[in-house]
């Protein structure tokens, strides 16, 4: 069976669930090979091998983290030569993006974004995005070179194969010009011990109609085991970071429940939702768009809403 | 200081857009269209440069006939000159070729500085400018929410998921622009007048000496299978709270579906 290269999305050997999903899509398509960059691949091992894993692949040039995107995307050249694999998986974070771009270009490929599934098909891969505000659903396949595909988080449920790869460390040599944008500081945001926005099966986002106390917002969230989101309108008045904001211009989720409140839905706000498998709203105003869209509208007041329901949660789960 | 900023003629986001039906991509004539919004934080950066120091700064965008209104756009609200690369054989193409066309345009035009948006707001891959800065071989800071020039030096703030961080490139560059990194103008009435004198150059493949089948439709190295209109949701329940029976109905709800 052909080989498809998994890029290994980890912080310190971390392994995030996403490429769990990757792996779990890969075994569809050929025999997953994962691609590690960094330090800690003992501790990624156990992870990549649970999800089916049949290679891992160890580069550890300090280069190749200290620079940015473009000596990655050199090195994912390097061991793609040396693999030929049928088709590349790599999630579809800025990083990760940007990673699959250049790779196209290097190796004169096509590059399919954002797929939220991925499937064999006659001539390889075929994908499928959602797309315009997730209005029409496009599936896709790529014609020419190597399939590079990235992938949503939740584009699939990581299913465990369990394998006992081998790792293979490769060296990659690091190009001069791959090396002229480079990270002079970084300031780690604080942990908030919610699931990341991304990959969380719930999610309550607050909006305007906060008001700007995200008090509610956030006990709700905690009440579910909830991650927190906001509108823009929200994030543009300062009372949220921008790193939670939901729609074209923050986070796509798909997140099994999503609980929109004090959030009117408008289409830039939808084109970042929409494809959530339940949706839920809270407004006080029963003309807002959002209440097009949901399985279940509560016409009200959040303040007095959320809170009440907060304790109904709280009393019920113990 | 050469500034090129690429700008996207894009189907507005708020009217109903539609993909053609004989080779599904996206209908860009038959629905109104609009220069990217995201794009308008691309030029308010090159003008905030401009007006810092010394540079002309051009708009540049690949697309049909109606493209030229981003290019208007983007003079209306201070840019200096514009080029549309127009040709029929564009038509379908996907972003490895787009980025081919713009590499090629921001070679001849000798670009120090290009700037791009965040991503469009119709095919929103955010992967152009990564392509041009591999295809040009010059460094790209990319989704800068804060944007400074200093001589030959750019710095931005990129605020990710797990950390804000800083980083920088010399000149010439690539730099791509959040919807945080500043407030785009609106076009003056002078500035409106003034756009009409502007100077704006149309070119071929041709003139880029790419022949028409690199590009285009027909030799996209990806394809559509299908287009499906998503079904619409079906019509869910809504309550009106009265007194708390909101919150229990919906607690109720969640129970039901297994969400607690
Ligand atoms: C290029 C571009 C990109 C954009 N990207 C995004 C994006 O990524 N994400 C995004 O969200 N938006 C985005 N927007 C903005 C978007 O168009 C809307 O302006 C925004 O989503 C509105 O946020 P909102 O729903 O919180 O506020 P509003 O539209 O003001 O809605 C507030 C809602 O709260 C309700 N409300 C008020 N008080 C209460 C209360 N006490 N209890 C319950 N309900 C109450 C009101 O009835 C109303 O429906 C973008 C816009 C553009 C042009
Ligand atoms: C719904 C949809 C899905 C698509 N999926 C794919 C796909 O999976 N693979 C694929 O290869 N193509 C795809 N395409 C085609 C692709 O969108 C176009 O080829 C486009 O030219 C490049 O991608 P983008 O618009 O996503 O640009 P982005 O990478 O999002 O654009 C980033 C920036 O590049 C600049 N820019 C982009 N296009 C132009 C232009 N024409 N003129 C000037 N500046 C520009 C702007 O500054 C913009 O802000 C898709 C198109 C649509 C509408």
């Amino acid at each position: 069976m052909s080989n498809v290269l998994v890029l290994v999305d980890h912080t310190a050997g971390k392994v995030r669930k996403t490429t769990a999903e990757l792996l779990t899509i890969a075994r569809r398509l050929g025999e997953p090979v994962a691609v590690f960059i960094g330090d800690g691949v003992s501790d990624a091992l156990p992870v990549l091998g649970q999800y089916g894993a049949t290679k891992v692949i160890a580069l550890t040039n300090a280069d190749l983290t200290q620079y940015l995107v473009a000596p990655k995307a050199e090195a994912l050249q390097q061991v793609a030569a040396k693999v030929e694999p049928a088709a590349i998986l790599i999630s579809s974070s800025t990083e990760g993006k940007e990673v699959a771009a250049r790779l196209a270009v290097k190796l004169d490929s096509g590059l399919i974004t954002d797929a939220v599934d991925v499937t064999a098909g006659d001539g390889g891969p075929v994908t499928t995005q959602s797309v315009f505000a997730g209005n029409y659903t496009v599936q896709a396949k790529v014609t020419h070179g190597t399939p590079i595909i990235t992938v949503k988080p939740n584009a699939a449920t990581p299913e465990a194969a369990e394998t006992s790869p081998e790792v293979e460390e490769f060296d990659v040599t690091v190009s001069d010009a791959a090396k002229t944008a480079r990270i002079t500081e970084s300031k780690p945001r604080e942990a908030t011990g919610r699931p990341e926005l991304t990959e969380a099966a719930i999610i309550v986002s607050g909006g305007r109609g906060t008001g700007g106390d995200f008090g509610p917002i956030e006990a709700f969230a905690d009440s579910l085991g909830a991650a927190v989101g906001a509108s823009r309108a929200a994030v543009d008045s300062g009372w949220y970071p921008h790193a939670y904001q939901v729609g074209q211009t923050g986070k796509t989720v798909s997140p099994q429940l999503y609980v929109a409140a004090g959030i009117s839905g408008a289409i830039q706000h939808r084109a970042g939702m929409q494809t959530s498998k339940t949706i839920v709203a809270v407004n006080k105003d029963e003309e807002a768009p959002i209440f097009e869209l949901v399985d279940f509208g509560v016409v009200g007041d959040l303040h007095k809403v959320l809170p009440a329901a907060t304790e109904e949660v709280t009393k019920r789960k113990s | 200081m050469k500034i090129v900023v690429c700008a996207k003629f894009v189907p507005d986001a708020t009217a109903d857009r539609r993909f053609r039906p004989e080779d599904s991509t996206v209908d860009r004539a038959g629905v109104d269209g609009l220069l990217s919004e995201l794009d308008e934080y691309a030029v308010e950066t090159a003008l905030t440069v401009k007006e810092a120091g010394d540079a002309e700064v051009t708009i540049l965008t690949v697309g049909p006939e109606q493209a030229a209104d981003a290019v208007k756009k983007g003079l209306q609200m201070g840019a200096d000159a514009g080029v549309h690369v127009l040709d029929d054989a564009i038509h379908g193409s996907d972003a490895v070729a787009t980025s081919l066309i713009l590499s090629k345009a921001l070679a001849k035009l000798e670009a120090d500085l290009v700037v791009f948006g965040m991503g469009s707001t119709d095919g929103g891959m955010g992967v152009v400018p990564a392509m041009v800065s591999e295809r040009l071989g010059l460094p790209a800071v990319t989704l800068g929410s804060e944007v400074t020039v200093e001589g030959q030096t750019v710095r931005i703030r990129r605020d990710g998921d797990t950390a804000s961080d800083t980083i920088e490139g010399t000149l010439p560059l690539v730099l791509s622009v959040s919807d945080q990194a500043n407030e785009p103008r609106y076009p003056s009435f002078k500035g409106i007048m003034a756009a009409k004198k502007k100077p704006v150059e149309t070119w071929s493949l041709a003139d880029l000496e790419i022949a028409p089948d690199q590009v285009g439709g027909a030799s996209a190295w990806t394809e559509v299978v299908e287009v499906t209109a998503r079904p619409p949701r079906s019509a869910g329940t809504i309550v009106t709270d009265d007194n708390g029976s909101g919150a229990a109905e919906l607690v109720e709800f969640l129970s039901t579906n297994k969400f607690l």
